[in-house]
Protein backbone atom coordinates (compact mmCIF):
# COMPACT_ATOMS: atom_id res chain seq x y z
CA UNK A 1 0.00 0.00 0.00
CA UNK A 2 1.00 3.21 -1.05
CA UNK A 3 2.27 6.13 2.01
CA UNK A 4 -0.37 8.70 0.68
CA UNK A 5 -3.05 6.01 1.72
CA UNK A 6 -5.06 6.89 4.54
CA UNK A 7 -8.12 7.07 6.06
CA UNK A 8 -11.48 9.01 6.79
CA UNK A 9 -14.60 9.28 7.93
CA UNK A 10 -17.73 10.78 7.93
CA UNK A 11 -17.52 12.11 11.68
CA UNK A 12 -21.18 12.27 12.43
CA UNK A 13 -21.62 8.57 10.93
CA UNK A 14 -22.22 6.17 13.44
CA UNK A 15 -19.89 3.45 14.01
CA UNK A 16 -22.02 0.19 13.39
CA UNK A 17 -22.54 -1.31 9.59
CA UNK A 18 -19.37 0.62 8.04
CA UNK A 19 -18.30 -0.04 4.88
CA UNK A 20 -14.54 -0.04 3.79
CA UNK A 21 -14.39 1.88 0.95
CA UNK A 22 -10.79 2.04 -1.26
CA UNK A 23 -10.87 4.26 -3.83
CA UNK A 24 -8.09 4.43 -6.30
CA UNK A 25 -7.37 8.93 -6.50
CA UNK A 26 -4.92 10.67 -8.95
CA UNK A 27 -4.47 11.49 -12.44
CA UNK A 28 -4.06 14.96 -13.79
CA UNK A 29 -0.41 14.92 -13.60
CA UNK A 30 -0.62 13.57 -9.51
CA UNK A 31 0.77 10.27 -8.44
CA UNK A 32 -2.48 7.81 -8.25
CA UNK A 33 -2.52 6.14 -4.47
CA UNK A 34 -5.56 4.19 -2.77
CA UNK A 35 -8.00 6.33 -0.51
CA UNK A 36 -10.00 4.87 2.59
CA UNK A 37 -13.12 5.83 3.55
CA UNK A 38 -15.67 4.55 6.06
CA UNK A 39 -19.34 4.92 4.98
CA UNK A 40 -22.16 3.80 6.84
CA UNK A 41 -23.77 1.07 4.53
CA UNK A 42 -27.98 1.23 4.08
CA UNK A 43 -30.13 -0.82 2.48
CA UNK A 44 -30.82 -0.71 -1.35
CA UNK A 45 -28.01 1.68 -1.89
CA UNK A 46 -25.72 1.03 -4.64
CA UNK A 47 -22.32 2.29 -5.54
CA UNK A 48 -22.51 5.35 -7.10
CA UNK A 49 -24.35 6.37 -3.61
CA UNK A 50 -21.54 5.12 -2.15
CA UNK A 51 -18.87 7.14 -4.35
CA UNK A 52 -21.80 10.53 -3.79
CA UNK A 53 -21.85 10.19 0.03
CA UNK A 54 -17.78 10.56 0.30
CA UNK A 55 -17.73 13.42 -1.82
CA UNK A 56 -21.22 14.92 0.06
CA UNK A 57 -20.00 14.11 3.56
CA UNK A 58 -16.77 13.26 3.98
CA UNK A 59 -14.13 14.40 0.80
CA UNK A 60 -15.23 17.45 -1.56
CA UNK A 61 -12.35 16.70 -3.62
CA UNK A 62 -13.44 13.30 -4.74
CA UNK A 63 -14.14 13.47 -8.65
CA UNK A 64 -16.68 11.43 -10.37
CA UNK A 65 -19.10 11.54 -12.85
CA UNK A 66 -22.84 10.72 -13.35
CA UNK A 67 -25.93 11.68 -14.62
CA UNK A 68 -29.10 9.96 -15.20
CA UNK A 69 -28.73 7.39 -12.10
CA UNK A 70 -31.13 5.32 -13.72
CA UNK A 71 -29.24 3.06 -16.37
CA UNK A 72 -29.57 5.78 -19.08
CA UNK A 73 -26.63 8.16 -19.99
CA UNK A 74 -23.64 5.51 -19.69
CA UNK A 75 -21.72 7.97 -18.05
CA UNK A 76 -21.21 6.59 -14.02
CA UNK A 77 -18.54 3.59 -15.29
CA UNK A 78 -16.32 2.59 -12.60
CA UNK A 79 -14.38 -0.47 -11.63
CA UNK A 80 -15.50 -1.74 -8.51
CA UNK A 81 -14.17 -4.76 -6.80
CA UNK A 82 -11.84 -5.10 -10.16
CA UNK A 83 -15.03 -5.44 -13.00
CA UNK A 84 -16.18 -2.87 -14.87
CA UNK A 85 -20.39 -1.89 -13.86
CA UNK A 86 -22.68 0.82 -14.01
CA UNK A 87 -22.48 1.89 -10.55
CA UNK A 88 -25.78 3.98 -10.33
CA UNK A 89 -27.83 0.30 -11.03
CA UNK A 90 -25.29 -1.60 -8.73
CA UNK A 91 -26.57 -2.52 -5.61
CA UNK A 92 -23.49 -2.80 -3.02
CA UNK A 93 -24.80 -6.38 -1.79
CA UNK A 94 -24.21 -7.84 -4.86
CA UNK A 95 -20.46 -6.75 -5.34
CA UNK A 96 -19.36 -6.04 -1.27
CA UNK A 97 -16.92 -8.45 0.05
CA UNK A 98 -15.61 -8.91 3.59
CA UNK A 99 -17.64 -5.50 4.07
CA UNK A 100 -15.23 -3.40 1.97
CA UNK A 101 -15.33 -2.04 -1.54
CA UNK A 102 -12.54 -1.20 -3.92
CA UNK A 103 -13.52 1.58 -6.96
CA UNK A 104 -11.00 2.73 -9.46
CA UNK A 105 -11.86 4.64 -12.66
CA UNK A 106 -12.27 2.59 -15.39
CA UNK A 107 -9.61 0.51 -17.64
CA UNK A 108 -8.18 0.92 -20.62
CA UNK A 109 -8.53 4.88 -20.71
CA UNK A 110 -6.71 7.64 -19.31
CA UNK A 111 -7.55 9.10 -16.23
CA UNK A 112 -8.72 12.73 -16.17
CA UNK A 113 -8.77 12.82 -12.48
CA UNK A 114 -9.52 10.07 -9.52
CA UNK A 115 -12.65 8.48 -11.16
CA UNK A 116 -12.84 10.71 -13.79
CA UNK A 117 -11.69 8.98 -17.28
CA UNK A 118 -10.81 10.38 -20.27
CA UNK A 119 -13.68 8.56 -22.63
CA UNK A 120 -11.75 10.78 -25.97
CA UNK A 121 -10.03 7.67 -27.05
CA UNK A 122 -13.24 5.49 -26.69
CA UNK A 123 -15.43 8.14 -28.74
CA UNK A 124 -12.51 8.36 -31.36
CA UNK A 125 -12.90 5.30 -31.81
CA UNK A 126 -16.25 5.23 -33.14
CA UNK A 127 -15.72 7.75 -35.64
CA UNK A 128 -12.42 5.42 -36.93
CA UNK A 129 -15.11 2.58 -37.40
CA UNK A 130 -17.43 5.09 -39.36
CA UNK A 131 -19.55 3.89 -36.36
CA UNK A 132 -22.00 6.96 -37.23
CA UNK A 133 -24.80 7.61 -39.84
CA UNK A 134 -24.72 8.34 -43.34
CA UNK A 135 -27.54 10.28 -44.47
CA UNK A 136 -29.24 8.45 -47.76
CA UNK A 137 -31.83 11.23 -47.88
CA UNK A 138 -32.66 15.18 -47.32
CA UNK A 139 -35.59 15.99 -45.31
CA UNK A 140 -37.42 16.85 -48.80
CA UNK A 141 -37.24 13.12 -49.75
CA UNK A 142 -39.78 10.61 -48.78
CA UNK A 143 -38.98 7.94 -45.89
CA UNK A 144 -37.38 4.92 -46.66
CA UNK A 145 -39.38 2.69 -45.05
CA UNK A 146 -37.59 -0.43 -43.62
CA UNK A 147 -40.21 -3.21 -42.25
CA UNK A 148 -39.32 -3.93 -38.38
CA UNK A 149 -39.77 -7.62 -39.02
CA UNK A 150 -36.89 -7.81 -42.08
CA UNK A 151 -34.30 -9.79 -41.17
CA UNK A 152 -31.93 -6.44 -41.40
CA UNK A 153 -33.65 -4.74 -39.33
CA UNK A 154 -34.40 -7.16 -36.84
CA UNK A 155 -30.27 -7.83 -36.77
CA UNK A 156 -29.61 -3.72 -36.57
CA UNK A 157 -32.02 -3.91 -33.68
CA UNK A 158 -30.39 -6.60 -31.56
CA UNK A 159 -27.71 -4.07 -31.05
CA UNK A 160 -29.11 -0.75 -30.64
CA UNK A 161 -29.98 0.11 -27.22
CA UNK A 162 -25.41 0.36 -26.44
CA UNK A 163 -25.68 3.91 -23.84
CA UNK A 164 -21.85 4.65 -24.83
CA UNK A 165 -21.43 3.46 -20.93
CA UNK A 166 -17.31 2.07 -22.18
CA UNK A 167 -17.81 -0.82 -19.72
CA UNK A 168 -17.27 -3.44 -22.39
CA UNK A 169 -14.06 -1.11 -23.34
CA UNK A 170 -13.21 -1.62 -20.41
CA UNK A 171 -13.33 -5.71 -19.75
CA UNK A 172 -11.72 -6.11 -23.59
CA UNK A 173 -8.25 -7.56 -23.02
CA UNK A 174 -7.74 -7.09 -26.62
CA UNK A 175 -7.97 -2.95 -26.65
CA UNK A 176 -5.73 -3.49 -23.30
CA UNK A 177 -3.05 -5.53 -25.58
CA UNK A 178 -3.35 -3.64 -28.80
CA UNK A 179 -4.63 0.16 -27.91
CA UNK A 180 -5.23 0.76 -31.20
CA UNK A 181 -7.78 -2.24 -31.13
CA UNK A 182 -11.36 -0.11 -31.98
CA UNK A 183 -13.39 -1.71 -29.67
CA UNK A 184 -16.65 -3.83 -28.78
CA UNK A 185 -18.90 -0.66 -28.56
CA UNK A 186 -17.63 1.04 -31.50
CA UNK A 187 -17.84 -2.21 -33.75
CA UNK A 188 -20.84 -3.03 -32.76
CA UNK A 189 -22.61 -0.02 -33.74
CA UNK A 190 -20.71 -0.29 -37.12
CA UNK A 191 -22.47 -3.46 -37.54
CA UNK A 192 -25.79 -1.84 -36.26
CA UNK A 193 -25.32 0.46 -39.11
CA UNK A 194 -24.21 -2.05 -41.80
CA UNK A 195 -27.81 -3.56 -41.56
CA UNK A 196 -29.67 -0.72 -41.51
CA UNK A 197 -31.06 0.38 -44.73
CA UNK A 198 -31.48 4.01 -44.43
CA UNK A 199 -27.31 4.43 -44.25
CA UNK A 200 -25.87 5.20 -47.30
CA UNK A 201 -22.36 4.29 -47.33
CA UNK A 202 -21.95 1.01 -45.91
CA UNK A 203 -18.71 0.96 -48.04
CA UNK A 204 -16.39 3.06 -45.96
CA UNK A 205 -17.57 0.86 -42.84
CA UNK A 206 -16.64 -2.30 -44.67
CA UNK A 207 -13.66 0.00 -45.41
CA UNK A 208 -12.67 0.86 -41.91
CA UNK A 209 -13.94 -2.62 -39.90
CA UNK A 210 -11.27 -4.71 -41.95
CA UNK A 211 -7.89 -2.57 -41.15
CA UNK A 212 -5.42 -3.39 -39.27
CA UNK A 213 -7.01 -2.16 -35.93
CA UNK A 214 -10.51 -3.74 -37.15
CA UNK A 215 -13.32 -6.75 -36.02
CA UNK A 216 -10.58 -9.84 -37.13
CA UNK A 217 -8.27 -8.41 -34.16
CA UNK A 218 -11.67 -9.50 -31.76
CA UNK A 219 -10.40 -12.91 -29.59
CA UNK A 220 -14.71 -14.19 -29.54
CA UNK A 221 -13.58 -14.20 -25.75
CA UNK A 222 -16.58 -12.47 -24.89
CA UNK A 223 -15.92 -10.19 -21.78
CA UNK A 224 -17.87 -7.70 -23.61
CA UNK A 225 -20.87 -9.74 -23.15
CA UNK A 226 -20.41 -10.95 -20.23
CA UNK A 227 -19.80 -7.31 -18.69
CA UNK A 228 -22.47 -4.78 -21.03
CA UNK A 229 -25.19 -3.97 -18.04
CA UNK A 230 -27.50 -3.73 -20.85
CA UNK A 231 -26.90 -7.40 -21.89
CA UNK A 232 -25.82 -6.88 -25.67
CA UNK A 233 -23.37 -9.01 -27.21
CA UNK A 234 -20.81 -7.26 -28.86
CA UNK A 235 -19.30 -10.01 -29.27
CA UNK A 236 -21.68 -11.82 -31.73
CA UNK A 237 -22.07 -8.83 -33.80
CA UNK A 238 -17.56 -8.25 -34.20
CA UNK A 239 -18.64 -12.28 -35.67
CA UNK A 240 -20.99 -10.84 -37.83
CA UNK A 241 -18.61 -8.29 -39.35
CA UNK A 242 -16.07 -11.12 -39.84
CA UNK A 243 -18.49 -12.80 -41.58
CA UNK A 244 -19.38 -10.50 -44.14
CA UNK A 245 -16.11 -8.88 -44.41
CA UNK A 246 -15.07 -12.73 -45.64
CA UNK A 247 -17.82 -13.45 -47.73
CA UNK A 248 -17.37 -9.87 -49.34
CA UNK A 249 -13.76 -10.67 -50.11
CA UNK A 250 -14.83 -14.09 -52.02
CA UNK A 251 -18.24 -12.98 -53.48
CA UNK A 252 -18.17 -11.77 -57.45
CA UNK A 253 -21.10 -9.23 -56.82
CA UNK A 254 -18.59 -6.91 -54.84
CA UNK A 255 -16.10 -6.96 -57.27
CA UNK A 256 -18.29 -6.01 -59.93
CA UNK A 257 -19.56 -3.31 -57.80
CA UNK A 258 -16.04 -1.95 -57.02
CA UNK A 259 -15.48 -2.26 -60.63
CA UNK A 260 -18.54 -0.38 -61.34
CA UNK A 261 -17.79 2.32 -58.81
CA UNK A 262 -14.58 2.96 -60.16
CA UNK B 1 -2.90 -5.94 -36.73
CA UNK B 2 -4.92 -8.34 -37.98
CA UNK B 3 -6.57 -6.83 -40.83
CA UNK B 4 -8.98 -8.81 -43.40
CA UNK B 5 -6.49 -10.14 -45.56
CA UNK B 6 -4.26 -11.89 -42.36
CA UNK B 7 -7.76 -12.98 -41.08
CA UNK B 8 -8.22 -15.03 -44.29
CA UNK B 9 -4.98 -15.96 -45.33
CA UNK B 10 -4.86 -17.03 -41.37
CA UNK B 11 -8.49 -19.05 -42.00
CA UNK B 12 -7.48 -20.58 -45.45
CA UNK B 13 -4.81 -21.78 -44.12
CA UNK B 14 -5.93 -23.85 -41.65
CA UNK B 15 -8.63 -25.40 -43.77
CA UNK B 16 -6.03 -26.52 -45.67
CA UNK B 17 -4.06 -28.27 -42.96
CA UNK B 18 -7.25 -29.41 -41.70
CA UNK B 19 -7.27 -32.92 -44.03
CA UNK B 20 -3.27 -32.67 -44.14
CA UNK B 21 -3.12 -33.13 -40.29
CA UNK B 22 -5.30 -36.29 -40.56
CA UNK B 23 -3.26 -37.45 -43.98
CA UNK B 24 -0.19 -36.91 -41.77
CA UNK B 25 -1.20 -38.90 -38.60
CA UNK B 26 -2.63 -41.57 -40.55
CA UNK B 27 0.89 -42.32 -42.76
CA UNK B 28 2.58 -42.01 -39.57
CA UNK B 29 0.03 -44.43 -37.58
CA UNK B 30 0.51 -46.94 -40.80
CA UNK B 31 4.37 -46.41 -41.16
CA UNK B 32 5.28 -47.10 -37.73
CA UNK B 33 2.59 -50.21 -37.25
CA UNK B 34 2.75 -51.74 -40.22
CA UNK B 35 6.77 -51.65 -39.56
CA UNK B 36 8.08 -50.25 -42.37
CA UNK B 37 12.01 -50.74 -42.36
CA UNK B 38 13.38 -46.64 -43.75
CA UNK B 39 14.35 -48.35 -46.94
CA UNK B 40 10.89 -49.33 -47.66
CA UNK B 41 9.42 -45.80 -46.68
CA UNK B 42 12.18 -44.29 -49.26
CA UNK B 43 11.07 -46.88 -51.91
CA UNK B 44 7.76 -45.46 -51.68
CA UNK B 45 8.56 -41.70 -51.55
CA UNK B 46 11.19 -41.61 -53.66
CA UNK B 47 10.17 -39.58 -57.06
CA UNK B 48 6.27 -40.05 -55.65
CA UNK B 49 4.17 -36.74 -57.44
CA UNK B 50 1.43 -37.44 -54.84
CA UNK B 51 3.80 -37.52 -51.82
CA UNK B 52 5.40 -34.41 -52.90
CA UNK B 53 1.75 -32.56 -53.20
CA UNK B 54 0.52 -33.82 -50.60
CA UNK B 55 3.44 -32.68 -47.76
CA UNK B 56 4.64 -29.83 -50.20
CA UNK B 57 1.35 -28.29 -49.88
CA UNK B 58 1.57 -29.10 -46.07
CA UNK B 59 4.76 -27.01 -45.82
CA UNK B 60 3.05 -24.12 -47.63
CA UNK B 61 0.16 -24.09 -45.35
CA UNK B 62 2.47 -24.74 -41.94
CA UNK B 63 4.56 -21.79 -42.88
CA UNK B 64 1.77 -19.34 -44.16
CA UNK B 65 -0.03 -20.18 -41.34
CA UNK B 66 2.82 -20.83 -38.14
CA UNK B 67 4.73 -17.31 -39.50
CA UNK B 68 0.72 -15.17 -39.52
CA UNK B 69 0.16 -16.45 -36.34
CA UNK B 70 3.96 -16.04 -34.45
CA UNK B 71 3.73 -12.65 -35.86
CA UNK B 72 0.09 -11.52 -34.84
CA UNK B 73 1.15 -13.27 -30.62
CA UNK B 74 3.86 -10.93 -30.85
CA UNK B 75 2.71 -7.97 -31.49
CA UNK B 76 0.50 -9.04 -28.63
CA UNK B 77 2.17 -9.76 -25.80
CA UNK B 78 4.98 -7.94 -26.77
CA UNK B 79 3.47 -4.89 -28.00
CA UNK B 80 5.43 -5.03 -30.94
CA UNK B 81 4.78 -2.79 -34.42
CA UNK B 82 3.31 -4.49 -36.97
CA UNK B 83 5.84 -3.72 -38.73
CA UNK B 84 8.27 -5.50 -36.95
CA UNK B 85 5.85 -8.08 -35.79
CA UNK B 86 5.30 -9.33 -39.38
CA UNK B 87 9.14 -9.09 -40.56
CA UNK B 88 9.28 -11.50 -37.46
CA UNK B 89 6.56 -13.39 -37.89
CA UNK B 90 7.77 -13.71 -41.86
CA UNK B 91 11.26 -14.82 -40.73
CA UNK B 92 9.52 -18.06 -38.68
CA UNK B 93 7.28 -18.42 -41.85
CA UNK B 94 10.69 -18.60 -43.81
CA UNK B 95 13.20 -20.36 -41.74
CA UNK B 96 9.90 -23.41 -41.43
CA UNK B 97 9.41 -23.18 -45.34
CA UNK B 98 13.34 -23.66 -46.22
CA UNK B 99 13.35 -26.47 -43.09
CA UNK B 100 10.15 -28.39 -44.48
CA UNK B 101 11.01 -27.93 -48.18
CA UNK B 102 14.40 -29.15 -47.59
CA UNK B 103 13.10 -32.24 -45.80
CA UNK B 104 10.93 -33.41 -48.95
CA UNK B 105 13.33 -32.29 -51.66
CA UNK B 106 15.68 -35.28 -48.92
CA UNK B 107 13.38 -38.18 -49.29
CA UNK B 108 11.69 -37.25 -52.75
CA UNK B 109 14.70 -36.41 -54.99
CA UNK B 110 17.73 -37.08 -53.08
CA UNK B 111 19.44 -40.33 -53.44
CA UNK B 112 19.95 -42.42 -50.36
S1 LIG C 1 -15.12 -10.73 -27.54
FE1 LIG C 1 -13.80 -9.39 -28.75
S2 LIG C 1 -14.53 -7.32 -28.38
FE2 LIG C 1 -15.46 -8.65 -26.81
S3 LIG C 1 -14.07 -8.45 -25.05
FE3 LIG C 1 -13.37 -10.22 -26.24
S4 LIG C 1 -11.83 -9.42 -27.70
FE4 LIG C 1 -12.95 -7.65 -26.85
S1 LIG D 1 -22.18 -2.31 -25.64
FE1 LIG D 1 -22.97 -2.40 -23.56
S2 LIG D 1 -21.14 -2.16 -22.29
FE2 LIG D 1 -20.55 -1.51 -24.32
S3 LIG D 1 -20.85 0.72 -24.33
FE3 LIG D 1 -22.73 -0.21 -25.12
S4 LIG D 1 -24.05 -0.47 -23.33
FE4 LIG D 1 -22.00 -0.11 -22.57
S1 LIG E 1 -25.68 7.70 -14.01
FE1 LIG E 1 -26.55 7.43 -16.02
S2 LIG E 1 -26.16 5.33 -16.38
FE2 LIG E 1 -25.43 5.57 -14.36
Amino acid sequence: MSSAENIQTGADMPDAGMLDVAIHRGGGGRPSAIQHYQVPRQENQTVLDIVSHIQHYIDPTLSYRFACRVGMCGSCAMMVNGEPRWTCRTHIDRVVEHNSLEIAPLRNLPVIKDLVPDLDPFFDKWTKAEARHHPSASRHQPMHIQPPDSPERQRADANIECINCAVCYAACDTVANQPDYLGPAALQRAWTLLNDAKDADKEAIWQAVSGGDGCHNCHSIGSCAHYCPNELNPMTAIAGLKQQTVRQAFSLTSVLKKNRND
Amino acid sequence: MIDARIYIWQRLSAMIMIPLVLGHLAVMIYAIEGGLSVGEILGRTQGSLVWLIFYGSFVLAVSAHAGLGLGIISAEWFRLTPKIASLLGMAVGLILLVMGSHAIWAVTFALP
